[in-house]
């Protein structure tokens, strides 16, 4: 019933062994002459966090539509689940940038719900049993309230929470989040890190996060990559934050930023062992 | 269809319904009309006015292609050349770097200039004015089967298709994570289109079809909270229209379709009104 990427053919993926993980191999895209990023390598595992940064034109939202099919590329995308088996194709969630509504859009977040969901049409049928299913999967993102609300009435948090929730159901192997919190206001940003983190730690899935905020990267990344047409370096957020080519591409200003995420660390890991106590 | 037009004088007992010719017609508005409607619903989320209107223009083309050739009908060919003419610019538009706007102004200008080319050879330009302007109380009976038949095929397309459409239209990549693929829903919708448009064009008229395809759902944009009330509030406004424009148009001696367009606009200021409020 749910139909899901099946664009991408796993094969063997030896060093996975018996953890469920994605790895991309060799991916390049070129539009007509012009190189948009070259033999990108990465690495994802279940319940990580893999943050994508770089400069604008780097790349990275085309990384996202390559893995999503959507872009023609070079290389392959192997997917092994938990149990070492290659199932062929993670199902893949997908949270867009920002997006601006129409205020008047006569769309609800009930009807974009069941037209996700569900292929009888939204314009004849009444939503039915999935209605409980959709309060469930707003619960999720603490967005119950907005069910019958219409998109162009969001706000840009609000949107992007409900845009999440769509993206957790079906719950998807790999996670993908294009920049998707630029442009919502600090409360909304906050609580939309928050939702990420606690999937992280419930649901086993790989997400990886496209951000220009590196203090919400170093906080809640597990692994960091500096992609500008190719990657540059990747690894922990402190040895990427440290590494002097991070500073040269973000710049004197943005060194600083990074010198302050990276004072952001070890914070963020007490805290996370506190709550481990508790 | 001809028993039911038969019905017409004793359901309505105005001297109207006594002729043929306006039985014919008030079957064909009750049968074209809604369509209207519901292909409006997405030609207005999804922006594509400008796209439906070229599909007009590209008619002039269609049109003389199918006189010039002599072969077959110029309705034939005008179906015939009006889709694979929505296609290809669909294709283009996906294909291609510039901007959608400037794709479709060029197809555009090129086939209305083309059209314009093909029918001044000769000089025998008169006999495609009535295209112009069209003429609904020219329907014939055998029309009106024809017309129910595309009514259903319609409606059941509209079935299938919708709910891909409406997350089409609020992303292209969240779509394809949803296992959509952008190209062959665009293109479905854009085939759709072009039949109704080039199909009614000889009752409405070239000059105006691109109105009913936006003044319903621009109308029920004004009122509507959800994808339902969106759906029953344009097709309602484009019935409406329909009858009042033909009933109009009968008693005051005026051309049907532009009267039809004005009772539209009238609807969409009324709703613009009371709209306003919420």
């Amino acid at each position: 019933m749910f139909r899901t990427i099946l664009h991408h053919r796993a094969s063997s993926c030896e060093d996975c062994a018996k953890l469920c993980c994605t790895k991309i191999d060799d991916f390049t895209v070129r539009i007509g002459r012009l190189t948009i990023f070259e033999h990108v390598h990465l690495h994802v595992h279940c319940g990580q966090l893999t943050a994508l940064i770089g400069p604008n034109g780097a790349g990275k939202s085309t990384l996202l539509k390559a893995i999503l099919g959507e872009v023609p590329h070079a290389g392959t995308l192997h997917y092994v689940d938990a149990k070492g088996k290659h199932t062929g194709h993670p199902v893949i969630g997908y949270v867009p940038q920002y997006l601006r509504f129409d205020v008047s859009a006569p769309t609800s977040v009930e009807d974009l719900f069941m037209a996700c969901l569900s292929r009888r049409p939204v314009w004849l049928f009444p939503a039915g049993k999935l209605r409980a299913r959709i309060r469930r999967g707003l619960a999720r993102v603490r967005a119950e309230h907005l069910i019958d609300r219409r998109l162009g009435a969001l706000s840009g948090g609000e949107l992007q929470r409900v845009l999440l929730a769509l993206a957790l159901d079906p719950m998807p192997d790999l996670l993908l989040l294009d920049e998707p919190v630029s442009g919502v206001d600090q409360n909304g940003l906050e609580l939309f890190y928050e939702i990420v983190a606690e999937l992280r730690e419930k649901e086993d899935m790989a997400i990886i996060l496209i951000s220009h905020d590196l203090n919400m990267v170093a906080k809640h990344a597990d692994q960091v990559v500096l992609l500008n047409k190719r990657v540059i370096c990747s690894g922990t957020p402190a040895e990427v934050f440290a590494d002097r080519r991070t500073k040269h591409i973000f710049g004197v200003l943005a060194g600083e930023t990074a010198d302050e995420a990276a004072a952001e660390i070890p914070r963020a890991a007490a805290a996370r062992r506190e709550e481990g106590d508790a | 269809m001809t028993e039911i037009a038969g019905l017409l004088p004793q359901l309505f007992p105005f001297e109207w319904a006594a002729h043929h010719f306006m039985q014919n017609a008030f079957l064909a508005i009750l049968l074209v009309t809604p369509l209207f409607g519901l292909l409006s619903t997405m030609v207005v989320a999804s922006r594509m006015a400008f796209f439906s209107d070229s599909l007009g223009h590209g008619a002039f083309t269609g049109i003389a292609i199918g006189v010039l050739l002599g072969a077959v009908s110029p309705l034939v060919s005008l179906v015939i050349f009006s889709v694979v003419f929505a296609v290809f610019i669909t294709y283009v538009k996906n294909k291609s770097t510039a901007s959608t706007d400037t794709i479709i102004g060029v197809f555009s200008s090129t086939a209305i200039a083309l059209g314009l080319m093909l029918m001044s050879y000769g000089g025998g330009f008169n006999k495609f004015s009535t295209y112009l302007i069209g003429d609904i109380l020219s329907v014939t009976p055998e029309d009106l089967s024809a017309l129910a038949v595309i009514f259903l095929l319609v409606f059941a397309a509209w079935g299938v298709l919708f709910n891909r459409l409406l997350v089409l239209s609020v992303n292209a990549s969240f779509a394809r994570s949803r296992g959509i693929r952008a190209f062959w829903v665009e293109s479905a919708f854009a085939a759709l289109l072009a039949v109704v448009v080039s199909i009614s064009i000889q009752w409405v008229g070239i000059l105006i079809i691109n109105a009913l395809l936006v003044l319903p759902a621009a109308a029920a944009r004004n009122v509507a909270q959800d994808v339902k009330q969106y759906h029953l509030i344009s097709v309602c406004t484009a019935l409406f229209s329909g009858i009042v424009g033909l009933l109009l148009a009968y008693y005051c001696n005026m051309a049907a379709g532009a009267t039809i367009v004005v009772v539209a606009a009238g609807v969409f200021f009324v709703t613009l009104f009371f709209g306003r409020r919420r």
